[in-house]
C-alpha cells in the first residue's frame, strides 16, 4: 500500500472505516468497472466510482448530449450539447479525480463486441434504457460468469438488483422475455422525475463498491424496488428460476442472439 | 511493569484529526498481528481519539503517555487485521 499524501487525504474517510481501511481502498483502486450507458443511471454510478477512486472505469454510449438530458444526467452540462456522452462524462470524471483511468467508448454495445468489452472486466454496471440493451448485457455476462449491477427506472419507480451468474438469480429469471416493443414505453416516452436516477444510480454504485470490497450484503437474491411516489423501498425475494433459458439447468439460449429483431418482432 | 519494545514508530506531530488516525491506521494495517506500533503525537484531540478509534476496531492499548507539555506516545497491539 503505498498512499500519496493527496491520496492519503482524498480517501482518508474511506481509509477510517473499519470495512475498507487502506486495503479495501487499494482493492477500489485495482478494479475495473464497465458501465453500459452515459445517461441517467450511468452518470451518478460514473461519478461515485470516480470519487471512490475506482482504478478503471469504461463506459461506453453512442448517443450525444441532449438538451433533454440535463433534468436528470447529471455529468453533462449545457456547454457540452452535442458532444458524445461519453466525451462528456469522461471530462467530468477526469475533473473530479485524475486518478481514474476513464476510458470512453463512443460505440454501440452488440452482440459482436460485448464479450470483448466484459472480459477485462471485475464488474458490469447495466445502466441502459431499452431492453435489447437490457437482455444482451445479461446473457453476456451470465454467459460470462461477469458480475452484472443491474438498474432500471421509469417515471417514478427504480428497481437495483446484483447478478453474479451461478451464485443467484439472473435477469431473465425475473423477466424471462423482453416485453413486446410496442407495449413498454422507453424513459423518453413515460418521462422520469429528475432525482430518481440519482437514487437509483446510487444503489448501484453502493453494490460495485461492496462487491469489490466483499463486505456486507449484495442483492444477489432480492431487488430492492424504490417508489418515489409512496417514498418506500421495497426489498423483495428473487428466486433464482431453475428453468430460466439463459441460467436454468438446461439453458435454451447458449449464445447472444439478435436482440434488436427479436424487440422489433414482438411488436407485432 | 516490564517494557514492550514497539516494532514500528510513526511520528504524526504537526497532523491534526482525522489524519492522525489515518495514518496510525495505515501504519497498523502493515503490520503483523501481535506486533507493536508506537504513535508520537502532538494534536492533544487525537490523544483521546485515537485510543478509542483504535480500540473500536480491535486492537488494544498498551499506553497513553503524555511526555511533555504538548507531545502524547501511543503504544497499540495490534490484534486483528
Ligand atoms: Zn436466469
Amino acid at each position: 500500500m503505498d498512499f500519496t499524501e493527496d491520496q492519503i487525504h482524498r480517501y482518508s474517510r474511506h481509509i477510517i472505516l473499519p470495512e475498507v481501511g487502506g486495503k479495501g481502498q487499494e482493492k477500489i483502486m485495482n478494479a475495473k468497472v464497465f458501465i453500459v450507458g452515459a445517461g441517467g443511471l450511468g452518470c451518478p454510478v460514473g461519478y461515485y466510482l470516480t470519487a471512490a477512486g475506482v482504478g478503471t472505469l469504461k463506459i461506453i454510449d453512442n448517443d450525444k448530449v441532449e438538451l433533454s438530458n440535463l433534468q436528470r444526467q447529471i455529468a453533462h452540462s449545457t456547454d457540452r450539447i452535442g458532444m458524445p456522452k461519453v466525451d462528456s462524462v469522461k471530462k467530468t470524471f477526469e475533473a473530479l479525480n485524475p486518478d481514474v483511468n476513464v476510458i470512453a467508448l463512443n460505440q454501440k454495445i452488440t452482440k459482436e463486441n460485448i464479450f470483448d468489452l466484459i472480459g477485462d472486466c471485475d464488474v458490469v454496471v447495466d445502466g441502459s434504457d431499452n431492453f435489447p440493451t437490457r437482455y444482451l448485457v445479461n446473457d453476456a455476462c451470465v454467459m460470462a460468469g461477469k458480475p452484472l449491477v443491474s438498474g432500471a427506472i421509469l417515471r417514478f419507480e427504480g428497481q437495483v438488483t446484483t447478478i453474479v451468474p451461478k451464485l443467484g438469480h439472473c435477469y431473465r429469471c425475473l423477466f424471462e422475455e423482453m416485453p413486446p416493443a410496442g407495449l413498454v414505453p422507453s424513459c423518453q416516452e413515460a418521462g422520469v422525475l429528475g432525482a430518481l436516477p440519482g437514487i437509483v444510480g446510487g444503489l448501484q454504485a453502493m453494490e460495485v463498491l461492496k462487491y469489490i470490497l466483499d463486505k456486507g450484503d449484495l442483492l444477489t437474491n432480492s431487488m430492492i424496488i424504490f417508489e418515489a411516489m409512496k417514498a418506500r423501498f421495497r426489498k423483495v425475494k428473487v428466486p433464482k428460476n431453475p428453468d430460466c433459458p439463459v441460467c436454468g439447468n438446461n439453458p435454451t439460449i447458449t449464445e447472444l442472439q439478435d436482440y434488436d429483431a427479436e424487440h422489433c418482432r414482438l411488436n407485432f | 511493569m516490564n517494557e514492550v519494545t514497539p516494532d514500528k514508530k510513526i511520528d504524526i506531530r504537526g497532523l491534526v484529526c482525522p489524519y492522525t488516525f489515518v495514518r496510525s491506521k495505515l501504519a497498523i494495517e502493515g503490520m503483523e498481528i501481535g506486533q507493536v506500533l508506537e504513535v508520537l503525537l502532538d494534536y492533544e484531540d487525537a490523544s483521546i481519539n485515537i485510543p478509542k478509534s483504535m480500540q473500536d476496531h480491535g486492537q488494544s492499548v498498551l499506553k497513553v503517555d503524555k511526555i511533555n507539555d504538548k507531545e502524547w506516545i501511543l503504544l497499540i497491539r495490534k490484534e486483528k487485521d
